[in-house]
């Protein structure tokens, strides 16, 4: 982890002492959120907090009694809304992270995975666009 | 029932004195439960297959607790019966990690157990309610020993980073000064006559009463430092003997303000669950010990390194094809008159499977929930040595968000093992995440913050994610009530040959219970079908 992150971490944990949020990490750049949702905010981190968990830090997925499919060099992520989809509703053995993420975090990770592990797809996903994903009922339907 | 409203020449105690002592404790059991003394049980006992199978045979998917409980309740009911199994072992996620063993993740992260002889830590489950009749009962059947779990010790901590300057509390003093200014603030109310239109005055009275009792209030009905509050949380110096035997009553009662803020009331409530109450057990030895039970009894039928790759059913029979999945080779068949699969559903949903579509979208719409457990060797038994903790839990808002204490071997002079680490939701993600090393290390760290011995004493851990445990994707079904009304009851039919059993089936998901009830469940309904052939 670059020392950039590093300082990055020492600040925010500094301006959030004392109210409950996101724990910094002590020696390292892992974030631990603090509650049931995701505090991580960049597309790098979110991989590295969420995704990989599963689809394996260099995204080539893996298999035992089923499998994680490889997000390396994935055709299927061509059409954006396919990521997107998944990440907010789940399938499968897939957890959907809806409630979990918000619409910028979700455009966050879906555009990094794109980009990166050999994906280079130029089009990207906005905010918006997941937000037209959420069922639109009062409850759900606003933050 | 009638005892309720009917006047009574026999009282309801005496009745049942007088039934337990004619006809044994059986009879009387089932005599409270019909009065409505206990709720009845799901579980009836062992299951009485009765009728004639005529030869038929059932292929099982699975050596988990499901799986097992089926294999030996059908071959006694006389099925031919075969198990397939995609580990190497029996139990599936009952399970413990002794040292010696070696257990590698998805993505090929290989860890080693390091942990001394009869050390374990049980990465799955580890406790058992003295309500989840099933599985006490195969525990009893065969042979396995049992001994308390501790949920509640008032001796553990209870810790905040944002509440006494990160300093962990003993759950005594916080549960005794809550309880103890709760029941303050609500007798001050009834005094001051604000209660009057909720309240009778008779009914007052006796509240003040319980209130005075409840919360160890003083007799002007106030929770301060005296011999009252000091019987609940502690005292300064306690009683003792001879000349230096006079108490000190404990002061340092947290005031109710800042008890509140610390938000550690959330921390003393976990054992009033229904699932959580005294009594608790685990098997001596580690949870494990129950798949080793059920392997004794069955292992005879398990074929392992099995991977199920497609189940495919016909008119006549049930094909299930197999491979190795450490050697690849050839595909394999299995076939039998049926099929119960107790394959969790983020594999199963994955596998080839000719279903109705009703059936296949049931399978295919659970999610399975993260979770993680770190095991950490010690040198010595520190938590009961320097602080007198005997077993239970230690809860905390760090990321590791619990510490379990061994219920077992109290006082032994050799090493322990702590549960380090017990998460659930975005902490488990990410926990999961991290190399298992990485895992183990932050356990480490987080955990020197409640207990600094750490830092001398610490050997040796592992760390299961379960969403990298290869052969179950995650930790257990994530049902939401909307999922379970849309397809649950399409999940748990026979389709033509085919059924499904295991925690996923159940209405208790992520306990054993679950898994075995489904199975008798399963089994039983199977059983009706193919004797009323
Ligand atoms: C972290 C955690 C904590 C828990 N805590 C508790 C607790 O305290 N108390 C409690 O009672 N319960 C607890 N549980 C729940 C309990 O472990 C489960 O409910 C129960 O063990 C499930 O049994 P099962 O037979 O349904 O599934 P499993 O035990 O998972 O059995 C399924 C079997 O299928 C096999 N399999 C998978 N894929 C294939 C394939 N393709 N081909 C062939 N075989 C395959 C697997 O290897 C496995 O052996 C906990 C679980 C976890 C993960």
């Amino acid at each position: 982890m670059s020392i950039h992150a590093k300082a990055l971490f020492a600040l925010v944990f500094a301006a959030v002492a004392g109210g409950a949020h996101a724990q910094a990490d002590l020696t390292s750049s892992t974030i631990f959120s603090s509650g049931y949702s995701f505090e991580e905010k960049d597309g790098e981190s979110l991989y590295q907090g969420i995704c990989q968990g599963c689809h394996m830090p260099d995204a080539k997925g893996a298999t035992g009694a089923g499998t994680y499919p490889a997000l390396a060099a994935n055709p299927r992520l061509a059409a954006k809304q396919y990521p997107m989809v998944l990440v907010v509703n789940g399938s499968r053995a897939m957890p959907g992270f809806g409630r979990a993420l918000s619409n910028e975090q979700v455009a966050a990770v879906v555009n990094y995975v794109r980009t990166h592990f050999g994906n280079q797809y130029p089009d990207t996903v906005a905010p918006a666009e997941v937000q037209a994903l959420r069922p639109k009922t009062a409850s759900t339907g606003e933050e | 029932m009638s005892s309720r409203s009917a006047p009574r020449a026999i009282s309801r105690r005496e009745l049942l004195t007088l039934i337990g002592s004619v006809a044994g404790s059986a009879v009387s059991y089932q005599a409270m439960a019909s009065m409505g003394l206990v709720s009845e049980s799901n579980y009836k006992g062992p299951i009485k297959l009765e009728g004639n199978p005529k030869g038929a045979s059932v292929l099982i998917l699975g050596a988990g607790l499901a799986g097992m409980v089926a294999a030996l309740e059908l071959r006694n009911a006389g099925y031919k019966v075969q198990v397939l199994e995609y580990n190497n072992r029996a139990g599936g996620r009952n399970w413990s990690l002794r040292g010696g063993d070696t257990y590698t993740e998805l993505g090929g992260f290989t860890q080693k157990c390091e942990f001394d002889p009869g050390l374990y830590l049980n990465p799955g489950p580890w406790r058992i309610p003295y309500h989840h009749h099933g599985v006490l009962d195969y525990c009893r059947r065969l042979g396995v020993a049992l001994e308390p779990f501790v949920q509640v010790n008032y001796n553990a901590m209870v810790h905040s980073t944002q509440a006494f300057g990160g300093k962990p509390q003993r759950y005594r003093e916080i549960q005794a000064d809550y309880h103890g200014q709760i029941a303050e603030l609500l007798a001050k109310v009834t005094q001051q006559k604000k209660l009057d239109e909720l309240v009778s005055a008779e009914d007052q009275e006796i509240l003040m009463a319980s209130l005075k009792q409840w919360g160890a209030l003083d007799k002007n009905y106030r929770y301060v430092p005296g011999r009252d509050s000091s019987e609940r949380r502690g005292y300064e110096k306690p009683p003792a003997g001879g000349l230096s035997g006079k108490p000190v009553y404990s002061k340092d009662i947290t005031g109710l303000s800042e008890l509140l803020k610390s938000e550690l009331w959330g921390s003393i409530g976990a054992g009033h669950g229904y699932e959580f109450q005294t009594t608790l057990f685990q098997p001596v030895g580690g949870m494990g010990r129950i798949g080793d039970a059920f392997k004794r009894e069955v292992g005879d039928l398990i074929c392992y390194n099995a991977k199920v790759i497609k189940i495919h059913q016909d008119r006549k029979k049930v094909t299930v094809t197999y491979i190795d999945p450490k050697t690849g080779g050839a595909p394999q068949t299995a076939t039998a008159d049926y099929c119960l699969c107790t394959i969790p559903l983020s594999v199963l949903s994955q596998i080839e499977l000719n279903v109705n579509p009703k059936m296949q979208a049931a399978i295919n719409a659970v999610p399975y929930e993260a979770s993680v457990k770190v095991g950490l060797q010690f040198k010595r038994r520190f938590w009961e040595q320097d602080e007198h903790i005997y077993g239970g839990i230690s809860y905390t808002n760090l990321p590791i968000r619990l510490i379990g204490y061994p219920n077992t071997d109290y006082h032994s002079a050799g090493k322990g093992v702590l549960l380090g680490a017990y998460v659930f939701g975005p902490n488990a993600y990410e926990f999961t995440a991290l190399p298992p090393a990485e895992r183990v290390k932050k356990a480490y760290e987080y955990g020197a913050m409640i207990h600094p011995q750490y830092k001398q004493e610490f050997e040796t851990g592992i760390a299961v994610g379960w969403h990298r445990v290869p052969w179950t994707l995650g930790c257990a079904g994530a049902w939401t009530e909307e999922s379970r009304a849309q397809h649950y009851d399409d999940l748990c039919q026979l389709d033509n040959r085919f059924l499904v059993a295991g925690e996923h089936a159940s209405y208790i998901p992520a306990w054993q219970e679950g898994a075995i009830l489904s199975s008798l469940d399963a089994i039983q309904r199977l059983h009706q079908h193919v004797v009323n052939r």
